[in-house]
């Protein structure tokens, strides 16, 4: 099995991946910063690299229309999109999940107007939180590679039969050259087979999808949605085993870095891992006590994973890239001051909204917050939020 | 036989696509319609189907009218919907994922979502030249909903929207005309059509399916609910809708308009209007008006069926 090692924008690697997994249909319509992924796309298509529909759509409202219609006959179907995108195509990614649609995202976040901004954030994302996708969050161009076989495999797995989004940040990751291990289509082959799913759209076997429901039967379908996301955690977890068997990357639903004896861990999610890394380091060097924790999965959250990451440490301080207006605290803060709340030897929990449109966040910035999320939580104070960075 | 098939019931297939026990009102011509264009289109054929009356009489879990794959999704995405079933097949026949077969790609919607809130997504699909087949229900207001206007609502009806009243005509904007719309956009077919002329209907909505390429086929479609007349006179308004000519039928293939049916006699304007609850309230005056606009229009359509003979 030969690899190739590559210093390639994380876009185009990412596009590179959709075709090495044998889409079928993309439908996309433009918004940066996912451009550069569906750009290149239709290139490979135009190039005959890629033998696939690219159904060039008139709004995203109809780029998820279409790919209900693909993956609802069940071609392989992927979609990207970021912030007024997803807003506009809202109402259809929730249904593409009602009707365990399998299809694969690269959702390029970007922050939601308004005022219009192109930067990055999560305030997209965190708008679909409750849609029933599966959320993965990803931290630099190999995850967003691999994650796009992982992500068909588990999208299209008979147990699952969920549509999944990637999450990457905006520019951070879309814009970015990096180096990036592209794996040959053999050992894409293996991993990832053409699936014929069951009860595809078909006049060899009619099925009817998408039917309407009275309050007597809503309530059941909607508890065998969240079976259906819930359940799916140990499919996720397995093909993410086999994809590090098959090529030394291993994936976890949380991951931890530095954080086993740490008494303070500052959490993250998607690329702001890389730098919390090495600050971390600086820290570790000065003689402070803090990891890192990383939620990869967002939907299904990992509740126990988490709390096998922090139990027993003092404080956590947790960095949201979206805030909730008049709200408790960014949302990844609020969730996980729930999924702690009562349970012994929970930290107690300092949140920050930090980063939102691509305002910087340096080294330096993590570690300020670092220190400073630590003097607040010795004091007691972690109630709410804090605007990190706020001026004036 | 292809012209035989217009006059003969015998000719019509006999199995039913969308089957009986559907919660549709009494009298519900556009179920009949719906009736009419699946015997035309037959088993081998995917259906796309918009919120409104037909998808809700039609599906309620866990039961379904339909003996062809169905799939309902939003208000305004058929033609979306559809297009991404269409190119999915496309894909993986071409690529030997299943093997090839010769299927109808079916998008519908009422008057709502077609003229209204589903227009991008259908002018979307048909620029892109999908092979599919868009069949618009207009039963000319919102019925699902309790009969709100549409763009498709006729001037002067009286919906609960667009209400009669001391200082109003009910609907004071004209009708969306969506059978051009769709000529507009050049594609190889356009039919209008009525459930009161099943044969000239399933005869449309067959050459339809047989096009390559996109086909619009408009079907007006009573709605004795929302039209408030009497449920056995569904049959009967359709007829006077066409005999009077406020609805030609005619198809337009490759742009060349043909006429599909001439009265007889053109009725009156007030022969349609009278007995119809929603303009129950026009005075003759406004009728007289309202007759000049059907004449101009519908001497328009045959000046450009003659056009082209
Ligand atoms: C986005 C959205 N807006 C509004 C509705 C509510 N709604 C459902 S059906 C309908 C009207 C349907 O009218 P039409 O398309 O003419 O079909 P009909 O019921 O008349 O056959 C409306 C307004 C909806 N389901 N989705
Ligand atoms: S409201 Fe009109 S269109 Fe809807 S089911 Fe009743 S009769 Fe048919
Ligand atoms: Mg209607």
């Amino acid at each position: 099995m030969a690899t190739q090692r590559k210093g390639i924008e994380v876009s185009i690697a990412m596009a590179d991946a959709v075709a090495q997994a044998n889409v079928d249909v993309i439908a996309a319509y433009p918004i940066t910063p996912q451009t550069h992924i569906v750009e290149h796309l239709s290139e490979i298509v135009a190039n005959g690299e890629l033998d696939a529909e690219y159904v060039p759509v008139e709004s995203e409202h109809s780029a998820m229309s279409v790919c209900c219609g693909s993956s609802a006959v069940g071609a392989r179907t992927f979609t990207s999109t970021s912030s007024q995108g997803l807003a506009l195509m809202a109402e259809i990614f929730y249904i593409a999940a009602s009707m365990r649609l399998p299809m694969v995202m690269a959702l390029a976040n970007r922050s939601l107007s308004g005022p219009l901004s192109i930067w990055n954030d999560h305030t997209d994302t965190m708008m679909v939180r409750d849609a029933g996708w599966i959320h993965i969050f990803v931290e630099n161009g190999q995850e967003c590679y691999d994650n796009v076989f992982c992500g068909f495999r588990i999208s299209e797995d008979p147990d699952i039969m969920l549509p999944l989004a990637i999450n990457l940040d905006g520019f951070i990751l879309t814009h970015m050259i990096e180096p990036v291990i592209y794996e040959d289509n053999e050992t894409i082959r293996k991993y990832l087979p053409d699936v014929r799913m069951k009860n595809a759209l078909h006049p060899d076997n009619p099925v009817s999808m998408g039917c309407f429901a009275m309050p007597e039967i809503y309530t059941e379908a909607q508890m065998s949605r969240e079976h259906g996301v819930r359940n799916s955690y140990p499919t996720i977890v397995k093909a993410w085993q086999e994809w590090g068997d098959l090529t030394g990357r291993y994936y976890k639903p949380v991951e931890t870095y530095r954080a086993d004896d740490a008494d303070y861990c500052i959490v993250t999610m998607g690329s702001y891992g890389e730098t919390a890394m090495e600050v971390v380091d600086a820290l570790r060097e000065e003689g402070e006590k803090v990891g890192v924790v990383k939620i990869r999965l967002w939907r299904p959250f990992p509740f126990d994973d988490f709390r096998k990451a922090v139990l027993g440490k003092k404080s956590l301080i947790v960095i949201d890239r979206a805030i909730s207006f008049g709200g408790p605290g960014g949302p990844v803060a609020t969730e996980l001051r729930s999924a702690l709340y009562g349970k012994p030897g929970a930290p107690t929990i300092v949140n920050y909204v930090a980063g939102l449109a691509g305002r910087d966040v340096s080294r330096n910035d993590f570690k300020n917050i670092i220190l400073e999320g630590k003097a607040k939580a010795e004091k007691g104070e972690t109630d709410g939020f804090t605007l990190y960075g706020l001026r004036g | 036989m292809d012209k035989f098939s217009v006059f003969s019931s015998r000719l019509v297939d006999k199995s039913e696509n969308f089957t009986s026990g559907h919660r549709a009102c009494q009298g519900c011509a556009e179920a009949l319609a719906v009736r009419h264009v699946m015997k035309a289109l037959g088993r081998d054929t995917i259906v796309a189907m918009a919120t409104g009356c037909m998808e809700i009489i039609s599906s309620p879990l866990p039961l379904t009218s339909w003996k062809v794959p169905w799939i309902h999704n939003a208000f305004e995405n058929p033609s979306a919907v559809i297009s991404g079933c269409e190119s999915g097949m496309k894909a993986m026949m071409r690529k030997g994922k299943i093997p090839q077969k010769k299927i109808n790609f079916v998008a519908m919607g009422g008057d709502g979502a077609t003229a209204d809130i589903g227009m991008g997504p259908l002018s979307g699909a048909l620029e892109r030249g999908h092979d599919m087949v868009y069949v618009c229900y207009d039963n000319e207001a919102y019925m699902n909903t309790g009969i709100q206007r549409s763009s498709s609502t006729p001037y002067g009806a009286s919906t609960t929207t667009s209400p009669a009243g001391k200082v109003s005509i009910g609907q004071h904007t004209q009708k969306k005309n969506m059978a051009q719309i769709a000529v507009a956009h050049n594609i190889p077919y356009v039919a209008t059509a009525c459930s009161s002329f099943p044969f000239d209907l399933m005869d449309k909505v067959r050459r339809a399916a047989e096009t390559p390429g996109p086909a619009y086929v408009h079907v007006l479609s009573v709605c004795p609910t929302g039209w408030r007349i009497p449920t056995q006179d569904a049959i009967k308004y359709g007829r006077l809708a066409v005999d009077s000519c406020v609805f030609p039928l005619y198809e337009v293939i490759n742009g060349k308009y043909r006429l599909s049916y001439k009265p007889y006699k053109k009725l009156p304007l007030n022969e349609y209007l009278k007995g119809q609850g929603r303009f129950r309230h026009l005075t003759d005056k406004e009728i007289q008006l309202i007759q000049q606009k059907v004449d101009r229009d519908y001497e328009r359509i045959l000046r450009l069926c003659e056009e082209e003979e």
